[in-house]
């Protein structure tokens, strides 16, 4: 989206991921280049989610370092956040506030200089510029969806991280985020995503989750 | 900068659609305070030696009311996820969120208290005063009470943990509250309690938010 989006190279390194007592993945590399996209698979519970929190900078890896450019993120992490899209399994819409507040709030809290132009580009381009007026309540599941994936166009950002974007997608929804996600790779932009769906991005690398699995129990499982 | 005001503002509006909050918070504060002169009796000089605890303590409970929805909301729907994602530091976002809750909370009590000081027979010397220990000590309740909602976040029960987390450390604001209007009821100078009240919320200032941003990290985890 950025014009100025140089060459950059996104690395993980050695991720350790701990849920409890329970060790989710270890030893876990990955690297990712502009233009690129990376398929998380698996089965259920194999830490798709886990890793794209990690990645995101909202859970701290058990061990492993994350680097951008070669930059550690652990001393940036406000840097990081300002480079990144999460989009999680909750739609983050408030239920009394407009289609288009909605969208605006997280665009400016994102990025404060993003004008409305982007916001109503991003609606327009996910079918939800007639709703605009309407309250987040009375969304469709499928429509607080696209009004999530919304917020990845209202405000600029190099690398999205989204955890199951398709669910609650028509077939068609589905076709305009995979534009949308060719256009962001087009312009130097990352794309990490994890899919139970048909999602097709050509060209994606493929992560499988539970080579990672550690296969003997740690020791203080007992 | 921006972003506080982006908050401060969606808190806001969230506030005023949602119509709720504010309404219950004063509400309490009323008719908990009309129930004294009921359960004391009419008797002038108790109302008006007990005028400055009974509206003191009534506002600490009432401000306790609506602390545990302060970041549930926020929590549930994955927009706090969204805003621990903001670029910018998260203690800034939850000073936003305490501003916008004193706004809807606060300033309302701030605002009731002199009518109720009225029915409860108040000396006519202490209204000044009652309203600046309500302007001091209001931001500091909403503050803690951020730092108190952040940690039982994602507990079960967590409405009746905030209260037992939170209302300790009310107390000293609850001391320094009613002994400055006792002292200006009495003619005697109230200057010093108020500026430590008024150091406590400069205290709470960077301190809550810290705290609470921590916890709320903590939570998402």
């Amino acid at each position: 989206m950025t014009s100025e989006q140089a060459f950059s190279t996104f690395t993980a390194e050695g991720l350790v991921c701990v849920r409890g007592e329970r060790v989710v993945f270890t030893r876990l590399d990955l690297s990712l280049a502009s233009g690129e996209a990376m398929f998380l698979l698996g089965p259920n519970g194999s830490g798709k989610s886990s890793l794209l929190r990690v990645l995101a900078g909202l859970l701290k890896p058990a061990a492993g370092r994350l680097t951008w450019n070669h930059q550690a993120l652990a001393e940036d992490r406000e840097g990081h956040a300002a480079r990144i899209h999460y989009v999680g399994h909750h739609d983050a819409i408030k239920p009394v506030l407009s289609v288009m507040e909605n969208l605006r709030f997280w665009g400016r809290l994102h990025d404060p200089l993003a004008g409305d132009a982007a916001v109503k580009a991003a609606l327009e381009r996910f079918g939800l510029w007639h709703l605009r007026q309407v309250p987040g309540k009375l969304l469709s599941a499928g429509q607080k969806r696209r009004l999530n994936l919304a917020r990845l166009l209202a405000a600029p950002a190099s690398l999205w991280l989204l955890d199951e974007p398709s669910v609650a997608l028509d077939k068609a929804s589905v076709k305009t985020l995979e534009a949308v996600i060719a256009e962001h790779r087009a312009n130097g932009g990352m794309v990490i995503l994890s899919t139970h769906a048909d999602v097709s991005l050509p060209g994606a690398t493929e992560l499988h989750l539970d080579r990672f699995t550690p296969t003997t129990p740690p020791e203080f499982w007992a | 900068m921006s972003r506080l005001s982006e908050i401060i503002r969606r808190d806001l509006r969230l506030a005023l659609r949602q119509g709720s909050d504010s309404v219950m918070v004063v509400t309490f504060f009323v008719l908990t305070v009309v129930l004294f002169p009921f359960g004391l009796g009419p008797e002038t000089n108790l109302l008006e030696r007990t005028s400055a605890g009974v509206l003191w303590v009534t506002a600490l409970l009432a401000s306790m009311l609506s602390l545990d929805r302060l970041f549930l909301a926020d929590y549930e729907d994955g927009s706090l996820e969204l805003l621990a994602l903001t670029p910018t530091a998260l203690e800034l976002l939850v000073i936003g969120k305490v501003v916008a809750h004193w706004l809807t909370t606060g300033l309302p009590l701030m605002v009731a208290a002199p009518v109720l000081a009225v029915l409860l027979h108040m000396h006519a010397d202490g209204f000044g005063t009652l309203l600046l220990t309500m302007l001091l000590g209001t931001p500091t309740l909403s503050l803690i009470g951020a730092m108190g909602a952040a940690l039982v976040l994602g507990a079960r029960r967590g409405g009746v943990l905030l209260s037992l987390l939170v209302l300790p450390l009310y107390v000293p604001v609850l001391i320094l509250g009613v002994g400055a209007i006792d002292a200006a009821v009495q003619g005697l100078p109230a200057d010093g309690l108020l500026l430590m009240l008024g150091g406590f919320l400069l205290g709470a200032l960077p301190l809550a938010p810290w705290a609470a941003a921590a916890a709320l990290r903590q939570a998402l985890e």
